[in-house]
């Protein structure tokens, strides 16, 4: 469905930022992007959601296709006319907004005006605690509220492949696990494809399908989520576990350091 | 009391049209962020079209009016394709100081074009006299506060509930969000820009009716300030209660006191404003979660 080919992505002219990252998100999956601070992983979404160019960043070479159509050279609003929709890190609700008037401007590009009344009905079906807000400015609503809101106003639009930027970010763990459910949820009864882009790895991959991990622009390792786990180098890297399998402890830190396979 | 309600409606009256003028300010500051400095001159532009089209071309009023909200309209979709749209993503204070280029830009046009020359403004209004009680009002003035009124409470049914309304408080609040919802901002800020023009015309209009065609109808534009800050720099109904408190000061000052301290006296409280209320009486305060 989304198929990225040797991007390259480079900031003000001169500093690359993606060195050739080539990733695949197939209809009806939960594609996790994993990978430490600074990898790439989300200007990798906003190279597909379009939204490079207001912060002077390009994508140079390479390409991105869209159900079969190139969507690397298009502007944002085109492209969220063709289904995709990139629910941005931090939130981003519209403070001086209502929760209502937030699921609106999400479905600012919907054609068939007269079914948004009916779709605000269902996010609220996911999200009860918004309908209990829904006059409330969305600048007042607690940080799962919003992230729940962030989350809803991107099903309004009606996306056929939703990306999700660090949805876990600065929320209580058990909310987490809430929002995650409903992810998983929105997944398996929308049939929205998404790509969940995390620094909670054990999280994503436990509702993700397959998954790959980013660092320094680039792909360097993928594989359904089984396949990843299993992996002794994203266990100790990413999953804090070590070979016995047992959690780390900061004490053997200093004496043992695994060094990663892939970039050898 | 005569007195009391002839300085009521000439207050009223000037109130209305600030706040049809600062209707323009709020909606280009909502949805940009930008202070617009040259609203005035659009309001000047306004005057001598309406001008240009009754007058000296000898148009019926109600085409002349028409065509000067065209020519207003296409005006601010200019203004934002050439001026504003290779400003976007810079500071805010690029986007504000090169307003103040295009009041003196415009205002040189007008010059330019109709001279320094005050001139008489075709008067297509009816100015009967009305009695309001013992009152005598001009009948241009009753009109003044009523189309003020209407465009005003069309505005705020727009900003509530259109999809474009919303889009542009949207933009307001965070660009790259709406952006990332598909929102256009180029088009948010052609459709503000236009709006602003077009009520700054018929703002424009209003002045010139009452105080005749020239250089002077840019002032009002100056005076809106005060009103907007009174109001909150992105409220409509503070556009609307701003226009009407800094209309009627005025009056009573220059009826009551004399006509010299009215024209201080919204200076005088604009800074008051800003030392109790900088936000205003309705603006929108931070919204900062702890």
């Amino acid at each position: 469905m989304l198929t990225l080919n040797n991007v390259e992505v480079i900031y003000n002219d001169f500093i690359l930022v993606l060195k050739g990252l080539s990733m695949e998100v197939r209809e009806g999956q939960i594609v996790a992007l994993l990978g430490a601070n600074g990898a790439g992983k989300t200007t990798t979404l906003k190279a597909i959601s379009g939204l490079l160019k207001p912060e002077n960043g390009e994508v140079t070479d390479g390409s991105i296709e869209f159900a079969g159509e190139r969507i690397d050279k298009k502007e944002a609003a085109e492209i969220v006319r063709m289904g995709i929709f990139q629910v941005m890190e931090g939130r981003r609700v519209f403070e001086h907004l209502t929760v209502e008037e937030n699921l609106l401007a999400g479905a600012y590009t919907r054609p068939d005006r007269q079914r948004i009344r009916e779709d605000i009905e269902h996010v609220y079906h996911y999200f009860p605690r918004l309908k209990e807000r829904r006059r409330a400015k969305a600048g007042y609503l607690s940080g799962g509220e919003q992230q729940m809101l962030a989350i809803g106003r991107a099903l309004m639009a009606r996306p056929r492949l939703m990306l999700l930027d660090e949805p876990s970010l600065g929320l209580a763990p058990l909310l987490v696990q809430e929002i995650f459910g409903i992810i998983q949820r929105i997944n398996r009864e929308e049939g929205t494809t998404i790509l969940l882009v995390e620094q909670n790895a054990n999280l994503a991959l436990s509702i993700a399908d397959y998954g790959y991990i980013m660092e320094n622009g680039r792909i360097v390792l993928e594989g359904d989520t089984a396949t990843l786990r299993d992996n002794e180098d994203v266990k100790e890297f990413y999953l804090g576990l070590t070979e016995v399998g047992k959690r780390k402890s900061y004490r053997d830190v200093k004496h043992y350091k695994r060094r990663k396979r892939w970039l050898s | 009391m005569e007195k009391l309600v002839q300085l009521t409606v000439s207050g009223l009256t000037n109130g209305a049209i600030y706040a049809l003028v600062a209707l323009g300010f709020v909606l280009i500051y909502k949805s940009s962020d930008v202070l617009n400095f040259a609203q005035g001159e659009l309001l000047l532009f306004g005057a001598y079209l309406t001008f240009f089209f009754v007058a000296q071309q000898g148009l019926i009023w109600p085409l002349g009016v028409l065509l000067t909200l065209v020519v207003a309209v296409f005006i601010g979709v200019l203004i934002e394709r050439f001026v504003l749209r290779p400003l976007i993503g810079e500071p805010i204070i690029s986007m504000i100081m090169v307003t103040i280029g295009l009041s003196s830009l415009l205002k040189a046009i007008v010059n330019a074009i109709w001279g320094p020359v005050p001139r008489e403004f075709p008067p297509f209004i009816p100015s009967h006299e009305v009695y309001l009680g013992t009152a005598v009002v001009g009948m241009d003035r009753l009109l003044a506060i009523v189309i003020a009124l209407i465009l005003l409470g069309l505005f705020s049914l727009f900003f509530r509930y259109s999809r474009e309304g919303i889009a542009m408080r949207a933009i307001a609040d965070d660009q790259q969000a709406a952006l990332s919802m598909g929102i256009s901002v180029r088009r948010v800020f052609a459709v503000s820009w236009s709006i602003a023009a077009a009520t700054a015309a018929v703002g424009g209009v209003m002045v010139a009716n009452i105080v005749g065609v020239s250089g002077d109808v840019s002032g009002v534009g100056l005076r809106v300030f005060p009103v907007v800050i009174l109001g909150g720099l992105d409220s409509i109904p503070g556009a609307i209660l701003g226009g009407a408190i800094i209309g009627l000061l005025e009056a009573y000052t220059g009826g009551y006191i004399g006509q010299g301290l009215s024209q201080v006296i919204p200076f005088i409280v604009l800074v008051l404003i800003l030392m109790v209320r900088p936000y205003g009486l309705f603006g929108q305060e931070i919204i900062e979660r702890v």
